[in-house]
């Protein structure tokens, strides 16, 4: 009797088997070429160094993944041990900093969006002497509290370029799509594009929630048809917006600022304009590869100022390059 | 106390006790707080063991400060939950309190304290208008509460906006009145090598006045009765519907004190802040044995489960796992502690009889 069953659950999942593999299919994850592991880098020097990043992420965005991506991919070449916190909210942040302290790391790497919040946090630690590095935002303050480089964008003059692109096509009135309300450094990118194309409105949608998303720009592009350019701060707001320019049959063009795989291959298909990139990988990347160097070898970066890692503009120019890269999570 | 005094033996209790004494056992089980504790050792000595940073005072300064920043909001809560109610404004309402503060005093140039105070008026108004609307409407706090919610985070982006014409308020550390407004609310000093942050102290201050009058007064006999029963309660004389509302603006009163430190400890104000947190305290209330029902828990537990979040939140971190998965986390231990919690007071409930 059991055995029977044992017989028949057996056949049962032989056919499965077979079923699904008939069933497989082009494309999906089987096909994608190994991204492999970071750049080639010896190991120089054998001691293992602890570095901390504590960044302002907001859980699951593509753009924090490729920071990560890069931090990661340096810690590897640098045989680094990397602790990557989060905290969203800036009080949040600024206990993950002080938690890195009372960890005793090596050395730290901190965004600085909210600055008098976590920039206190960031100037104890570089107090105690451990090498301090901003990256992503803080370009303005980053010195103030204590620290070494920082490697980031600058919001505002990222926005203004943008901005002057869009002149520069011929827009006429420019949405520009922020995801979260309450949030200075996507404010700042909007006022940007409003301090070079002045017929600039803000839209303010829920980024958490993508049909909302959709249905917002939707309805703004039903409510207002003199809108000719949408200009959205995150990749993932840009493709829901080629969405809704379907839905509300608007002629209105899209930008975004930063990338991810989707709007490189929406580029190339010339369905986006040109993203705005800050290049989240580098930023990820040389914050650690430059505490490890200013650990081994005393170096910093910058000659006493920021490194700019952006805007660089990506647009049918050179996005047929771009693609392969963004593919393996490093643009 | 060393000098032996002659101790009168114990008067013998009469032979025909008038009720047979439980064991202690029993009595244990039957508080709240007993699951959270035994929850609360066993993710200590998790941590300990894993994280070798997590084990230094300087972290456990550290995790006591992250417990106090959901601690002391969760007494508020943890009393409203045992007064039968829900507040899901909790979380908004912190940051309103700041922006508040920090806005009457800047644009109208008057010392801090004038702002504080202010502040605390419309918390309270906030507190009383959540409270006033469930007793007589009748509508569930769930729904009155979630109403109040998306309002109070649409006027702090609104008004902020509107008043300082950016997402953030100024700051204010050079204003009147900071320095002694950050000594009440946001001043850290050291012991042995080891920093203390004042909220600490102010949480186990909350915790225990809390207690006492949970357990000591009259006032919460009432708390307790208008959660396990209201329609008896009020048979029976108490006031359901002052204590009601007394316990919305209660936990008003804790979102008030826990914004000044917002204010106080980062000088701006970020307007977009504190949507989410409202979990995080009901977590660490339910945590710590509070029953969604009401009548039932302590703030004792509720301690407890704020202390369980921050060492979860830190100790992730010093054991240098993903943090991705902290929410994870957070929820297994949610239902877990429930589930705990239920156990528990089964077993004791089953052990009297």
């Amino acid at each position: 009797m059991s055995t029977r069953k044992t017989m028949r659950a057996l056949a049962v999942a032989a056919a499965l088997g077979i079923a699904l593999a008939a069933c497989s299919s082009q494309g999906g994850a089987q096909q994608e070429q190994g991204g492999g592991g970071g750049p080639a880098g010896g190991n120089v020097g054998g001691e293992q160094f602890t570095i901390a990043m504590v960044t302002h992420e907001q859980p699951g965005d593509t753009f924090w993944d490729r920071i990560r991506a890069g931090a990661e991919d340096a810690a590897r070449a640098h045989n680094v041990d990397l602790k990557y916190s989060n905290g969203a909210q800036a009080p949040e942040q600024a206990t993950l900093v002080q938690n890195a302290i009372d960890s005793q790391v090596d050395g730290l790497a901190v965004t600085l969006a909210q600055v008098e919040q976590v920039g206190p946090a960031a100037k104890a630690a570089a107090d105690r002497g451990i090498p301090v590095v901003a990256f992503n935002a803080g370009k303005d303050d980053y010195q103030r509290f204590g620290a070494k480089m920082y490697f980031g964008s600058d919001e505002s003059v990222a926005g203004q370029a943008a901005g002057q692109r869009l002149a520069q096509d011929g827009a006429q009135k420019v949405i520009c799509v922020v995801q979260e309300q309450g949030h200075v450094a996507l404010e700042a990118r909007c006022a940007g594009v409003a301090a070079s194309f002045p017929n600039t409105e803000n839209l303010y949608v829920q980024g958490t929630d993508l049909p909302s998303v959709r249905s917002t720009i939707g309805a703004k592009l039903q409510e207002d048809p003199s809108i000719t350019h949408i200009i959205a701060l995150g990749a993932p707001f840009a493709l829901t917006a080629l969405e809704s320019v379907t839905d509300a049959g608007s002629q209105a063009k899209v930008a975004t600022f930063d990338l991810n795989v989707d709007a490189a291959k929406s580029i190339q298909e010339g369905r986006i304009m040109f993203a705005v990139d800050q290049q989240p990988y580098v930023q990820g990347y040389m914050a650690v590869a430059s505490l490890w160097l200013n650990l081994t070898n005393g170096n910093d970066l910058g000659g006493g100022g920021p490194v700019l890692t952006g805007p660089s503009f990506v647009d049918s120019t050179n996005v047929e390059q771009i693609v392969g890269y963004a593919q393996n999570n490093k643009r | 106390m060393s000098s032996p005094v002659a101790t009168q033996p114990p008067p013998t209790p009469p032979t025909e006790a008038a009720r047979p004494k439980k064991p202690l056992l029993s009595t244990l089980l039957t508080r709240p707080e007993v699951g959270s504790f035994a929850a609360a050792i066993a993710i200590f000595i998790f941590f300990s063991a894993l994280a070798e940073p997590f084990r230094s005072l300087p972290a456990l300064s550290t995790v006591l400060y992250a417990s106090s920043s959901i601690g002391i909001v969760a007494v508020g809560v943890a009393l409203l939950m045992i007064g039968g109610e829900f507040d899901l404004s909790a979380g908004v309402s912190v940051v309103t309190g700041a922006l508040t503060a920090s806005m009457i005093s800047y644009q109208l140039s008057l010392n801090l304290w004038v702002g504080v105070f202010v502040s605390l008026i419309v918390m309270l108004a906030v507190g009383f208008f959540n409270g006033y609307l469930v007793v007589k409407t009748g509508i569930p706090s769930f729904l009155i509460t979630l109403g109040s919610f998306f309002m109070l985070g649409g006027i702090n982006l609104g008004v902020t906006k509107l008043v300082t014409g950016t997402v953030a308020t100024q700051n204010v550390a050079d204003m009147d009145g900071f320095a002694s407004a950050r000594a009440v609310f946001a001043s850290e000093f050291a012991v042995g090598g080891v920093t203390i942050r004042v909220t600490v102290l102010w949480w186990i201050f909350f915790v225990a006045l809390a207690t006492w009058i949970l357990l000591r007064t009259r006032l919460g006999n009432w708390i307790f009765a208008v959660g396990g029963n209201a329609a008896s309660a009020r048979a029976v004389g108490v006031p359901v519907d002052k204590v009601k509302i007394g316990l919305f603006m209660g936990v008003a009163f804790m979102c008030w004190f826990y914004g000044m430190h917002i204010l106080f400890a980062f000088n701006t104000v970020q307007s977009g802040q504190g949507v989410g947190n409202e979990f995080l305290y009901i977590i660490a209330a339910v945590v710590g044995g509070c029953l969604l029902t009401g009548g039932y828990g302590s703030a004792i537990g509720a301690a407890v489960g704020a202390f369980i979040f921050g060492m979860t939140t830190q100790g992730i971190v010093f054991a240098g796992w993903d943090p991705n998965w902290f929410k994870f986390f957070l929820g297994a231990m949610l239902l877990l502690a429930v589930m705990l919690n239920l156990y528990v007071k089964n077993y004791a409930l089953n052990r009297r009889s």
